[in-house]
């Protein structure tokens, strides 16, 4: 139910009326469904699920969330005091 | 950024652990609703990185151990027809009905296939108009909008020999079934990250409001689940019960609206059987009447389906909290991967696996 | 939502599996429980002897004041042609290696065919000449052999057996029950190859991609680290079942306890990738040119040395140690930092959506 596979998609085509592409998962293709993400375009990535993207992956909020907790991390390891740092 | 080493990180993780130690003042107990998240969990060893004072509980987030029995009787029975080719996600071929199992169908002489995509179903349909291809569309709402593309395809190609046996079953309703039990321990929900891709979140909203509970939508790698469970450590320390957003690379307030679109113009809501509960009003996706002629519950009416349910296993109190898998009395006893008494014995997927094979360990890693 | 259901949360149970099946099932060929329980059950009982008790990948006899070793294995891969190899190839490099990983030096092998009514002549010649540059390759000879014929329907396509006999020109024993805590576990190279190329073929689960199949004969490779050390304990080819099976098998042989790191168990990019979308565990999938040994500590570097020198071994390298903590389970360390213990799969490797 929950298997979703980040992939970038390498090319879009229609076959039977349906908006395909084929989605590069890091050295494996795969065709993939493209119908729920209308506006993702060739380069980006996807959420994969059995043959179907089901969202867009968003790359900056993917940065911000990492940056964040780095620096959160990082900010908690100088202070070391349990409680004192603010992690959002 | 490719989306799955940089959330895989051992030092952000520790990190973020560290975050939840200084947090927390007591302990609380906290559900991970999504099977795949329990897979994470187990396969990366984070249950026991986590502090002692949280409990982590599995959620029924699985097809295994949620797809009502009598769908996977049916599927049984119809996958036995001679005239059939029965077509399935792997999951399923494991997961035993009352008497049988669709491996043993099998190896009885059935045609079974396993298939990664609906749409895989649906060709095989096309190229083989002399058999009747039938395909098992269970799972939750991450799975719904690709098994409606499915029966919309089939219905454009006019296809008639292409039907499906729906099971799909819904989350919010479970969580509330779970919330309005009166021994319900659980104090925090991990929503499951993709279903809430296609679905959104205003479901849980409702839900965490009138149960005071906090409700965060969480991904699947490791550092995503402690992430997710930090934020609902923090709410539950400061006495906050919202919808927070762990996720926020893949999932969206209002999720996928073409997804969803697609998904109403195909099924519609129902009463769901949940496998050893009994029925949960509005849990669940059937065919919408349109569709009707694809409903292989209709094309094959199976009569005297003798749906049995066992009784010794006491997942429904572990799903609550209240009891951990080691209480159950069959547990390492009647009950073990070699002879195992229910399906999350069976894999080491399985909830109660997991506890088994750390229990286990535990025990003799310490003696 | 109806009170009832909210009353009856508690009652929610598992569905029971059913494990008495009057059947042989896929399962049972998986290399995984239900493969070790049928082995158990029905096999054992009846054929019980010292040789075949030891459940190695070969049989060692002693014979007119010389030790041959004897080894039998049977394949029936679908498809018959993969990305890097064949089911002729494979037929006469696994029991190449089964011999090698008892550290016998093969000779002389047996093949036995199954054929389906209808199988083209132009596919079974290209698994014949497939076969015969195996054999060149591994530097054995095929010197018997028979081959039947099946009704259509009832045989997929090809079933080979090939049998071998190799001899060991050392005095040592390599067996499965030899490791000792301490000792160290050693891999040749990256797990998962095979299975996941064959996997890249099969109808419906199918994707492009370079993955190619790693079949190779080892004996060589295994002569090499011979003549570096004697401190090997046990050879083990991670065939079916993958390297898993295989650090559960020599753990419980041994009742010693296996730790391996997640970080140092080399996998292909590509391969990793396929059990992602998948689903599937990279630990519990076939390799055919692999193997993982579990030798002495004081000799790991010089024998992992030998490893690199040889094409086969070149991504050779220490991936754990055996310990006398929790005998008889595997346990990995995650990348992470957690650990998780590596158990026998129960059945057939299947894709999952969950």
């Amino acid at each position: 139910m929950c298997l979703g596979v980040p992939g970038r998609i390498v090319e879009t085509y229609e076959v039977a009326g349906l908006r395909m592409g084929r989605v590069d998962f890091g050295g494996v293709v795969k065709e993939a469904c493209l119908e729920y993400v209308p506006e993702a375009r060739v380069g980006e990535y996807t959420v994969i699920h059995v043959g179907f993207a089901i969202g867009r992956l968003d790359e900056a909020e993917a940065l911000r969330n990492l940056k964040f907790l780095e620096e959160a991390g990082l900010l908690a390891s100088e202070v070391g005091d349990p409680g004192e740092a603010d992690v959002p | 950024m490719k989306y799955v080493d940089e959330f895989r990180s051992g030092p952000l993780v520790q990190g973020v652990l560290g975050a939840i130690r200084r947090t927390l003042t007591r302990p609380w107990t906290i559900m991970e609703i999504c099977g795949g998240q329990t897979h994470s969990i187990v396969k990366n060893g984070l249950d026991e990185m986590l502090p002692q004072e949280i409990c982590l509980v599995h959620g029924p987030g699985c097809p295994v151990c949620v797809t009502p029995l009598e769908s996977i009787d049916r599927a049984i029975a119809i996958a036995g027809r001679p005239d059939v080719t029965f077509v399935s996600f792997g999951d399923m071929l494991r997961v035993p009905g009352s008497t049988s199992d669709l491996f043993r169908v099998k190896s009885a002489g059935g045609d079974i296939r396993v298939v990664y995509s609906p749409l895989d179903a649906v060709r095989l349909a096309q190229a083989r108009p002399d058999r009747e291809v039938v395909f098992f569309g269970i799972g939750f709402e991450t799975t719904a909008p690709a098994n409606a593309m499915a029966v919309l395809q089939a219905s454009r190609l006019r296809l008639k020999n292409f039907s499906m046996l729906v099971s799909h079953v819904l989350v919010p309703p479970a969580i509330e079934a779970l919330l309005s039990s009166p021994d319900n321990r659980v104090q925090a929900f991990l929503a499951a990250g993709h279903v809430c891709t296609v679905m959104g979140w205003t479901e849980y909203e409702p839900l965490a409001a009138q149960y005071r509970v906090p409700i965060v939508v969480t991904g699947f790698e490791p550092l995503d689940i402690v992430e997710g469970i930090c934020l609902a450590v923090r709410q539950l320390e400061a006495g906050r019960a919202e919808v927070e957003n762990q996720y926020s690379r893949s999932v969206r307030r209002e999720g996928n609206r073409p997804a969803q679109a697609v998904i109403r113009e195909v099924f519609e809501v129902c009463n769901r059987k949940w496998r050893g509960i009994g029925e949960i009003s509005r849990s669940g996706f059937r065919l919408r009447e349109p569709y009707a002629t694809f409903d292989a519950e209709r094309r094959f009416p199976i009569l005297g389906v003798m749906t049995e349910e066992p009784s010794v296993c006491i997942s429904g109190l572990v799903l609550q909290g209240r009891k951990k898998p080691g209480d159950c009395p069959a547990f390492g006893t009647l009950c073990t991967p070699e002879r195992p008494l229910g399906a999350p014995m069976v894999s080491s997927e399985g909830a109660c696996a997991a506890y088994y094979q750390y229990r286990r360990y535990r025990q003799v890693a310490h003696a | 939502m109806s009170p009832e259901a909210a009353m009856d949360i508690a009652s929610l149970t598992c569905p029971l599996p059913v494990t008495d099946s009057p059947r042989v099932l896929l399962g049972h060929g998986s290399g995984g429980r239900m493969s070790a329980n049928l082995l158990q059950q029905m096999f054992l009982p009846r054929f019980g002897n010292p040789y075949l008790n030891r459940l190695d990948d070969q049989a060692v006899l002693e014979v007119g004041g010389q030790r041959i070793a004897f080894t039998t294995d049977s394949f029936v891969v679908r498809p018959l042609f993969f990305p890097g190899g064949d089911i002729g190839r494979l037929a006469v490099n696994g029991t190449v290696n089964d011999l090698a990983m008892g550290g016998a030096r093969p000779l002389f092998l047996s093949a036995g065919f199954i054929l389906e009514e209808g199988l083209p002549l132009d596919d079974l010649a290209a698994i014949l000449d497939s076969m015969q540059a195996a054999c060149q390759e591994a530097g054995v000879l095929l010197v018997t052999g028979d081959t039947k014929v099946v009704n259509k329907g009832s045989g997929d396509q090809c079933f080979i057996n090939t049998a071998g006999i190799g001899l060991l020109e050392h005095p040592w024993l390599l067996s499965a029950d030899q490791a000792q805590p301490g000792d160290v576990v050693i891999l040749s190279g990256t797990i998962g190859d095979h299975g996941m190329a064959v996997m890249s073929r099969r109808e419906g689960l199918d994707f492009e991609t370079e993955i190619r199949s790693d079949t190779a004969p080892l004996a060589g490779l295994v002569a090499s680290m011979l003549e570096a050390s004697h401190e090997i304990r046990c050879l083990r080819d991670p065939t079916r079942g993958g390297l898993a099976s295989a650090l559960n098998e020599l753990a419980r042989a041994s009742r010693v306890g296996i730790e391996i790191d997640e970080e140092r168990v080399p996998i292909h990019p590509a391969v990793h990738a396929a059990c992602e979308l998948l689903g599937i565990d990279p630990l519990y999938v076939a390799n055919e040119g692999k193997l993982v040994g579990i030798v002495g500590a004081a000799d790991a570097d010089v024998i992992i040395d030998r490893m690199r020198r040889h094409p086969l071994g070149s991504e050779g390298s220490v991936i754990g140690r055996v310990t006398e903590r929790h005998p008889k389970m595997v346990v990995m360390r995650t990348r992470i930092g957690g650990s998780r213990v590596v158990d026998l799969h129960s059945g057939e490797l299947l894709p999952r959506i969950c």
